[in-house]
């Protein structure tokens, strides 16, 4: 392996989005040294860490992986996933693991593959907190015991160590419990001597796949690293990055668009240069990266919060619209009588009235305060602590009462609300909110993530 | 009177992690970025005002590299929790559109 350029292929943004196969075949005659693509994010919320289940469905992963392997064993080179199955929890690593058995088994491919776990046990957690070494992110409160006990899982998130591991240990195909984003792609570069920032910096652009580039789809992109840059060019004809497109991306999810925290430093790109080499390809230069006196992991979990039923509902009323707030403080108060004759308390349960026409996407933060829409939608939600049954009983008199309740001047006598749907109401299941989000300090990167080797 | 929505290329909302919110305003020309960044009207306190957050928790950066500006800030709650409106948070840049920039 030359230690003078590195070529990554990243199929899309994250496995189970698709891509077109003809963008991966373009990708693979450029030769590149590995492919990959990101398995998941936190940012679809808390649930799926907590209920073990990917956000994208086990057949579109599935597609995406097949191309992949066949891809990856056919040319001879590394593939490597991280964050596996959405949330990098066991059960999410095991179903992407089990996932590529099935495949070599049918199609007949042979490759050593490593797992690298991320699941944290709650009593390894309890004492580090002991040791002190578990600190907050984002003004979080300190963790403690309690707030492990209660919560369902929490992974850690690795850097690149465990994947350098995997790699110089002969494993062909990695799959990786939660990991930092650009982790699986700064592995490959630093392994080959390439300095860290321009690694990390590939690693930035290549976990998002082609967003980097207009127009935006969910597509492949192929970064080559060298000693003191990186360009990035779209695979797809269609596509092209340009200095414009890549800039944009730069400010992608980070809380500053110059400090990029990654578990062992801060990639540093105040000076970064932006320039296109064609009218398809920008090469990006003059990112610093300065190491960490001290090597942090983060942690992410979550706590089951209760469980919700909702229901979807809306008003062409003028006169109903104009006394909204009133209308509903009595919805909210009849059902706070009638849920407490069946057993649920107004402290077991929170009824939430969205209001789409008026406050539904910014709540207490949206500025226009006087418009009057001529209709307006609801979704109507009760989060209930006992079980789901009781969150379902509790709806049941919301919508009951949101369709039936009198209000001063009422003409519609028939029912307030029009439903779109019957069944009206919908069971979403247990719901579950974040509780853990702080970092650990580790002697070595790799000590919270073991890894397992098998061939197929 | 020149509008966001008329003079940026970008303007965008989306999470920084599950507890905070950052919006981008990118533009595409180095001289309109250096006079939007002259005039100061970008700046912690027009985001405080707009999301209702105190001034000090706006972590406000000009990156000229990207010819853009970033403000992070918290959400109101976080990402997913009950009264959460916006999972994602990529709806949220709509009241800077209208913010008037004296270029």
């Amino acid at each position: 392996m030359s230690a003078k350029e590195i070529r990554l292929l990243s199929t899309s943004a994250i496995l189970g989005y698709g891509f077109p196969e003809a963008s991966l075949k373009a990708g693979m005659a450029r030769k590149p040294d590995m492919i990959g693509v990101d398995g998941g994010s936190s940012d679809p919320g808390p649930h799926y860490l907590g209920v073990g289940k990917p956000f994208c469905s086990p057949i579109s992963i599935r597609r995406d992986l097949r191309l992949m392997l066949h891809a990856a064993i056919e040319a001879g080179i590394p593939m490597v996933i991280g964050t596996c199955g959405g949330a990098g929890g066991e059960p999410h690593l095991n179903l992407v693991a089990d996932m590529a058995r099935e495949i070599a088994r049918e199609d007949g491919l042979h490759f050593k593959m490593a797992l690298i776990h991320a699941e944290q046990s709650p009593a390894e957690i309890k004492r580090r907190i002991a040791a002190g070494g578990i600190h907050p992110l984002a003004h979080q409160p300190e963790l403690t015991d309690a707030v492990v006990d209660r919560s369902t899982r929490i992974v850690g998130m690795m850097g690149p160590e465990p994947f350098i591991e995997a790699l110089d240990n002969g494993a062909q195909v990695v799959l990786a419990g939660r990991s930092s984003d650009p982790a699986p792609w700064a592995a490959m570069c630093i392994r080959a001597q390439l300095p860290p920032a321009p690694a990390w910096y590939a690693g930035k652009m290549l976990e998002c796949g082609a967003t980097p580039s207009i127009p935006k789809g969910h597509d492949s992109l192929f970064v080559t690293v060298r000693e003191d840059h990186m360009e990035c060019e779209p695979c797809n004809p269609i596509r092209r990055c340009t200095p414009l497109s890549i800039a944009n991306h730069s400010l992608h999810e980070n809380a500053s668009p110059i400090h990029h925290i990654e578990p062992g430093g801060m990639l540093d790109t105040s000076d970064c240069r932006f320039d296109a080499v064609s009218d398809r390809a920008v090469r990006i230069s003059g990112m610093k990266w300065t190491p960490a006196p001290q090597y942090t992991v983060k942690l992410e979990g979550v706590e089951l919060a209760g469980y919700r039923a909702m229901c979807i509902a809306g008003t062409r009323d003028p006169l109903l619209i104009g006394r909204l707030d009133s209308f509903l403080a009595s919805v909210r108060s009849e059902v706070a009588v009638k849920a407490a004759a069946f057993g649920a308390s107004p402290d077991t349960y929170k009824l939430g009235f969205r209001v789409y026409g008026r406050d539904g996407v910014m709540a207490e933060r949206e500025p226009v305060r006087n418009a009057v829409p001529h209709e307006v939608g609801f979704v109507i939600e009760v989060v209930g602590q006992q079980s789901q049954e009781m969150a379902s009983a509790v709806l049941g008199v919301a919508r009951a009462n949101m369709l039936h309740t009198d209000f001063p001047g009422r003409l519609c006598r028939e029912g307030n609300m029009a439903f779109p749907f019957s069944p009206s109401d919908i069971e979403v299941g247990p719901v579950y909110r974040f509780s853990v989000y702080h970092v650990a300090d580790v002697a070595d990167p790799r000590e919270m993530f073991p890894i397992e080797y098998e061939m197929m | 009177m020149t509008l966001i929505r008329d003079a940026a290329r970008v303007c965008k909302s989306k999470n920084a992690g599950p507890f905070e919110l950052t919006i981008d305003v990118v533009f595409d020309d180095s001289s309109t970025y250096g006079k939007v960044k002259a005039s100061g009207v970008l700046c912690p306190e027009l985001f405080a005002r707009l999301y209702n957050v105190p001034a000090e928790h706006v972590l406000f950066t000009p990156y000229d590299a990207a010819l853009a500006f970033k403000a992070t800030f918290p959400r109101l709650v976080p990402a997913g929790e009950f009264g959460d409106t916006d999972v994602y948070g990529c709806q949220q840049h709509a009241p800077l559109l209208d913010v008037d920039l004296p270029i």
